[in-house]
């Protein structure tokens, strides 16, 4: 299915959660924030969100900023 | 006061307060704009800052996994993370970047609130800023609150129930010091919450005049990341923070306009 990830198109499988989401790009062991159709996702809900077609997703960190 | 400040114990005598947390140090330092992470660490430490501001971004997908990591050289076990929301026009995108930063440290609910009105000056949007503390004091942040010099609208903001406020000295990375000075003593005589001077600190004397007006504490970026020596400059900062705190407490000779001798007359055998 085609979700939005940070801007960008991208095809995931059926039935996706946030946490598998988050397995499958390297980052479980990242400190972030992760935000679908602009609600939060909570990290402590991670395993039980599964991902909709056509949503969008946003991941975001802490970058070096003033 | 009578004593004289020793850097390292009696720190904890002046302590900078804000939300009801000490700080010993009263520079706080962003974490942009330098050549890798190996400066950002030193720098930092340099300053001995105990509060960094961090930016929310999105995360590279699908870049190498082992790029360094901003929070693994300031940790946040170590120090007091201060997530911005620099970029942000919108109120609205200014309470989404605060609600992303609070998930993203475990609840930590601290925050500098900046809204941009204009990509030139970087001033503040006053109206988008009044918005967003509204939304974000309501939803329990801890706002930091980036403003202009106007001593009105500092005094707005906090009785808005922000924990401090944080007047520009001049545009963001201008490095030209106070514009402002007599408002910014304003601000400070009217305030009842921390002021810290926020954005267009150029070098050390700057951050001491900060001080010397009865500002809180300063808050910087440019004009240590962007020094040809950062990590000096972040040294020279500290000081000049401390020498400009100190100066004011031990209470400066009032200007006047002519001279007054220090050496006495009798006794003159010329």
């Amino acid at each position: 299915m085609e979700i939005t990830l940070n801007g960008a198109s991208r095809t995931i499988p059926e039935q996706t959660s946030a946490g598998d989401l988050i397995q499958s790009l390297g980052l479980a062991d990242k400190r972030l924030a992760l935000e679908i159709n602009r609600e939060i996702v909570p990290r402590s809900s991670f395993g039980q969100h599964i991902i909709r077609p056509g949503d969008t997703v946003e991941i975001v960190h802490a970058i070096g900023g003033g | 006061m009578s004593t004289v400040m020793q850097s390292n114990t009696s720190s904890l005598s002046d302590p900078l307060l804000i939300d009801g947390i000490a700080y010993r140090s009263r520079l706080l330092v962003g974490t942009g704009k330098y050549k890798d992470m190996a400066e950002t660490r030193a720098a930092t430490e340099a300053s001995g800052a105990e509060i960094v501001t961090v930016a929310i971004r999105r995360t590279n997908i699908g870049q190498d996994p082992n790029e360094p990591n901003l929070l693994e050289v300031i940790p946040p076990d170590q120090y007091t993370l201060l997530p911005n929301t620099a970029g942000c026009y919108t109120a609205e995108d200014a309470v989404r970047t605060c609600r992303l930063a609070r998930e993203l440290l475990d609840g930590h609910n601290l925050v500098k609130l900046e809204v941009l009105g204009d990509e030139k000056t970087l001033f503040p949007d006053i109206v988008q800023t009044i918005e967003a503390t509204e939304i974000l004091v309501k939803d329990g942040f801890k706002v930091m609150v980036y403003t202009n010099d106007d001593p009105i609208i500092a005094k707005r903001l906090e009785d808005m129930g922000c924990v401090a406020v944080m007047p520009l000295a001049a545009p963001i990375g201008s490095g030209l010091g106070i514009r402002n000075p007599y408002n910014i003593m304003t601000i400070v005589e009217n305030a009842g919450v921390p002021i810290l001077v926020d954005a267009g600190v150029g070098t050390a004397s700057d951050a001491a005049i900060a001080m010397e007006l009865g500002c809180d504490g300063v808050l910087m970026n440019t004009a240590i990341a962007g020094a040809k020596d950062p990590v000096m400059m972040a040294s020279a900062m500290k000081k000049g923070i401390e020498a400009g705190r100190e100066a004011y407490l031990a209470g400066r000779i009032p200007r006047k306009r002519f001279a007054s001798a220090s050496s006495p007359i009798d006794g003159a055998f010329f």
